[in-house]
């Protein structure tokens, strides 16, 4: 895992909205998504740009990372974002309906001009990766695992229901298989992979099913549209009490079983291997606790 | 540097301020009118915000409106050089 960063939730914030975005950080988000593309109308977008690029100067966004979401190269958007927002090396570039690695090698070209420009490393802004429509979902595993700078890759649900000529339905039927596919890219790639939006703001209920569901599958975090979603992504996401006692009693056993030679070994009459020990050093990760 | 357009930038929204900014014949000058609703507590360095902006890109020739519901000064930054660049034609990688 790179730069290990809790991403449980991402929360958008549409990039024209300045009472949104001042107050971005107070919600307690893992990650402040500011949104260049879908959330801005196509006459409003120089003002969003504007906008953003002044705000992420100066507002604390507390202990969030700081993401902008820009609008694609083959925009007659997507070149002015790049050089307005990588200048200020947010933490994390979000480009949308990623399609192929080559679209990465492009957008990774300008990005690099920009960074040579301004005397800036290569190494300490991210790209999270989109995936959005079907060639995405195709492509998935050569944009994931080519580029030591894509630490994350999403699922776009709705835009990906549009490419495919289907209706999104609350049990996310028509996009599972492109859920799937897309989490074990991540994971052979070892980056973090985020479910789409959950639309319905109201809908508390089915957010915690859908949630819960992304994280059976292997979701490391959902993208919210309201800070109302964040405490119930962030429940579902959040190892539960029991679990990182659990973690914490087989990391410290590994440990002393290590010293003594042992590599496996039981508790509680059930087998302990590397396996198991790797995912209760996830949980203790996610749930930021460290064996003294 | 002389407006060529009519523009405007910014919304009525609480936390933002909207400007409009039309050309004035030659050897105007500037015409300001600015409001807001916190003219009494922050009126003097929204007008140095607004004055400095306008020094920055040397406009001159220039009837500017602006109502504020409070935005903070990055804001009241970003809305205004929309509107100048909007003004000057010069605004790029959007649709008009």
């Amino acid at each position: 895992m790179k730069n290990f960063k809790n991403r449980r939730t991402m929360l958008y914030i549409p990039g024209n909205n300045p009472a949104m975005i001042q107050q971005g950080g107070i919600y307690g988000a893992d990650s402040i998504l500011l949104d260049l593309e879908d959330a801005v109308a196509l006459n409003q977008k120089d003002a969003a740009r504007t906008l953003v690029r002044n705000m992420i100067k100066v507002t604390d966004f507390y202990d969030a990372e700081v993401c902008v979401r820009v609008n694609h190269l083959s925009t007659p958007f997507g070149m002015a974002d790049l050089e307005e927002i990588v200048p200020l090396q947010p933490s994390a570039i979000r480009y949308p309906k990623t399609e192929s690695p080559e679209e990465v090698i492009e957008l990774l070209n300008i990005i690099e001009k920009i960074e040579d420009r301004h005397g800036l490393p290569h190494n300490k802004m991210t790209i999270h990766a989109m995936i959005e429509t079907a060639m995405g979902v195709q492509n998935v595993f050569n944009i994931a695992s080519k580029f030591s700078r894509i630490d994350a890759i999403t699922i776009g649900g709705q835009d990906l229901t549009a490419d495919m000529n289907i209706i999104y339905t609350p049990d996310g039927a028509g996009i599972d298989f492109a859920r799937k596919r897309i989490i074990m890219a991540a994971k052979a790639s070892h980056i973090d992979v985020i479910d789409t939006v959950f639309p319905d703001v109201n809908d508390e209920e089915g957010l915690r099913r859908e949630t819960e569901y992304a994280r059976k599958i292997g979701f490391t975090g959902k993208a919210v549209i309201n800070p109302r979603q964040i405490d119930v992504v962030h429940e579902v996401f959040t190892p539960t009490e029991e679990e990182v006692r659990k973690a914490y009693h087989i990391v410290k056993e590994f440990r002393a079983n290590s010293a003594a030679g042992i590599g496996v070994f039981a508790i509680d009459g059930k087998m302990v291997d590397a396996p198991i020990v790797a995912r209760a050093e996830y949980v203790l990760r996610l749930a930021n606790v460290q064996v003294g | 540097m002389k407006p060529k357009i009519a523009a405007q930038s910014g919304t009525f929204e609480s936390s933002d301020v909207i400007f409009l900014i039309e050309p004035l014949p030659h050897n105007s000058g500037r015409k300001i009118e600015l409001y807001s609703t916190v003219m009494q507590q922050y009126g003097v360095s929204f007008r140095r915000i607004v004055d400095e902006m306008l020094d920055q890109f040397e406009m001159t020739d220039i009837h500017l409106i602006a109502k504020d519901k409070g935005a903070l000064e990055p804001t009241i930054k970003a809305r205004l050089e929309t509107a100048i660049k909007r003004s000057l034609d010069q605004q790029e990688g959007t649709l008009k």
